[in-house]
């Protein structure tokens, strides 16, 4: 086969790959912020007892790598429990990769979201009490914009690591774009021994981030009009 | 009759007294300013007003209304929604505006209005009247702080004297029956002070109940009809404005305005 022949097909099964990536990429932001967003809460709690347990689980999700944490999630159900919980095929490996993603991200963002809100200065929400405002007021009507805007810069950070971080999940054999630029390499479509297509991969990866970070440049413009 | 009264005030942050046995009592339409050397308890004592702080003992009461009596069991574990009634009899202006930058000077002065009237019937006849009405009342009051043209205006577009301004508007929106000051002026370069005291000697000519924690000796001996020197968390001195500064009975207050007199 030409490089011209080969072409076209190694396209179809990185897009095909590629759209996996990509799934599991939204899935992930999702469920992670509004979950890191209630960890966050939940570690500023008066309540004692939630905020140790949930101080314990983000250092163990965030001190362990997520390789292990995609193995055990994935793995643990069916070898332990004698029950895999997540279905068979792509679809179980994708329910389970994407319950792994989204606890591993939203406890990296849970810190962050913590961060953004604890540097509000107190008087932000003291002048809300006096004015008659809810906790819950001054929280979605004063603090929440404040927080997004001294956010994002970490935020967007996280998000573009995100990006590539989903490749990890090929190590539960989840058919995202890597293992399919991989497997032109042992032998897939009738063509073998071919590592260009891995090249290929990456100008996704590129793409990607390209387009994320001029999002997130536009959206911190936008919050520009006010200054913390 | 007073408007408002305090018995018997004390607060402790852990060891340190803070507040000891403070009394005092505001009439209708006076203006209290209180004066003392840093460290002396005067924010704090502001704070116990707005309810930012429960004080271990004492009584409050607004137009013969206890609104606070420690300490008392029934007391601690006041209602949100209680707590946020009884606070709206008092306002509070802070030495550093704490505005809320995402807002303009209007939509700070807005904010809390519009929020308290969602719970209202008439909101949820006619939303757009109501909306009107707010924002027209809360233009006349930035008119009235002198800030016609900066309604637009972001906080980080405006100088702190203009800040502090909408910030007395903002707390003037909800009606407040005694609108507290703590230290209006301390965050401000020197040339910007002139315009924020000009509008509360305003806000007094217009028989507005006001307390204001100072260090504008002048402005405080001008403007009050009641000064309170405290030091140590104790009153140590009150009366009339001309008797206290041009003559003090106590030790202490003649040393602390000396010093200032110095200035
Ligand atoms: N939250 C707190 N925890 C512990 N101590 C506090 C707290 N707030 C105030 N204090 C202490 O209480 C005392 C009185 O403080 P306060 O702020 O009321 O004084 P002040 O008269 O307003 O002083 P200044 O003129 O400097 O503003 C100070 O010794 C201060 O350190
Ligand atoms: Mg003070």
């Amino acid at each position: 086969m030409t490089f011209a022949e080969q072409l076209p097909i190694v396209l179809r099964s990185l897009n095909t790959g590629f759209l996996q990536t990509l799934r599991l990429f939204f899935v992930t932001l999702l469920g992670a912020i509004p979950l890191g967003l209630l960890i966050s809460l939940g570690t500023m709690s008066r309540l004692k007892a939630l905020k140790g347990f949930l101080k314990i689980v983000v250092w163990i999700v965030r001190g362990s790598p997520l390789m292990i944490q995609l193995l055990i999630i994935f793995y643990f159900p069916g070898l332990v429990w004698k029950n895999n919980i997540w279905g068979s095929g792509e679809s179980g490996r994708f329910l389970a990769a994407s319950v792994a993603f989204i606890i591993n991200y939203a406890c990296y963002f849970s810190e962050i979201f913590r961060g953004g809100i604890q540097s509000i200065p107190a008087g932000q929400e003291e002048a809300g009490l006096v004015l008659g405002m809810t906790r819950t007021q001054i929280f979605f009507r004063v603090k929440l914009l404040q927080m997004v805007k001294s956010v994002l810069p970490p935020i967007s950070n996280e998000i573009i690591t995100l990006v590539k971080d989903t490749s990890l999940a090929r190590i539960i054999a989840l058919q995202e774009i890597i293992w399919a630029g991989q497997a032109f390499m042992k032998s897939s479509e009738g063509i073998s021994g071919a590592i260009w297509p891995l090249f290929f991969t990456g100008i996704y990866y590129l793409a990607a981030n390209g387009i994320l970070t001029l999002l997130f440049s536009r959206l911190e413009k936008k919050l520009s009009f006010f200054r913390a | 009759m007073a408007v408002l009264e305090v018995e018997h005030i004390s607060k402790r942050f852990g060891r340190t007294e803070v507040l000891r046995d403070i009394s005092l009592s505001l009439e209708k339409g006076k203006t209290l300013s209180i004066i003392g050397s840093s460290g002396s308890g005067k924010t704090t004592l502001l704070r116990c007003l707005n309810f930012l702080e429960t004080p271990d003992t004492g009584v409050i009461r607004v137009n013969g209304e206890t609104l606070l009596e420690m300490p008392d069991a029934k007391n601690k574990r006041q209602r949100e929604s209680e707590l946020r009634r009884k606070r709206l009899h008092f306002g509070l202006v802070f030495q550093s505006f704490n505005l809320f930058p995402q807002y303009t000077a209007l939509g700070n002065v807005i904010l809390a209005e519009e929020l308290l009237a969602k719970d209202t019937e008439e909101w949820k006849q006619d939303k757009a009247a109501v909306r009107k009405r707010i924002e027209e009342h809360a233009r006349g009051l930035l008119v009235q702080m002198g800030l016609e043209d900066r309604m637009k205006n972001y906080p980080h577009q405006l100088s702190g004297g203009q800040c502090q301004r909408v910030a007395i508007a903002r707390a003037l929106a909800l009606g407040p029956d005694i609108l507290c000051f703590d230290e209006p002026t301390s965050a401000l370069d020197p040339e910007l002070t002139g315009e924020v005291l000009r509008v509360i000697r305003d806000l007094a000519d217009q028989n507005t109940t006001m307390i204001i924690v100072t260090h504008e000796m002048a402005f405080a001996r001008d403007v009050a009809d009641q000064v309170i020197f405290m030091d140590e968390g104790c009153i140590c001195e009150q009366g009339d404005p001309k008797e206290v500064f041009c003559n003090p009975k106590e030790e202490r207050t003649r040393r602390f305005l000396s010093r200032f007199m110095e200035e």
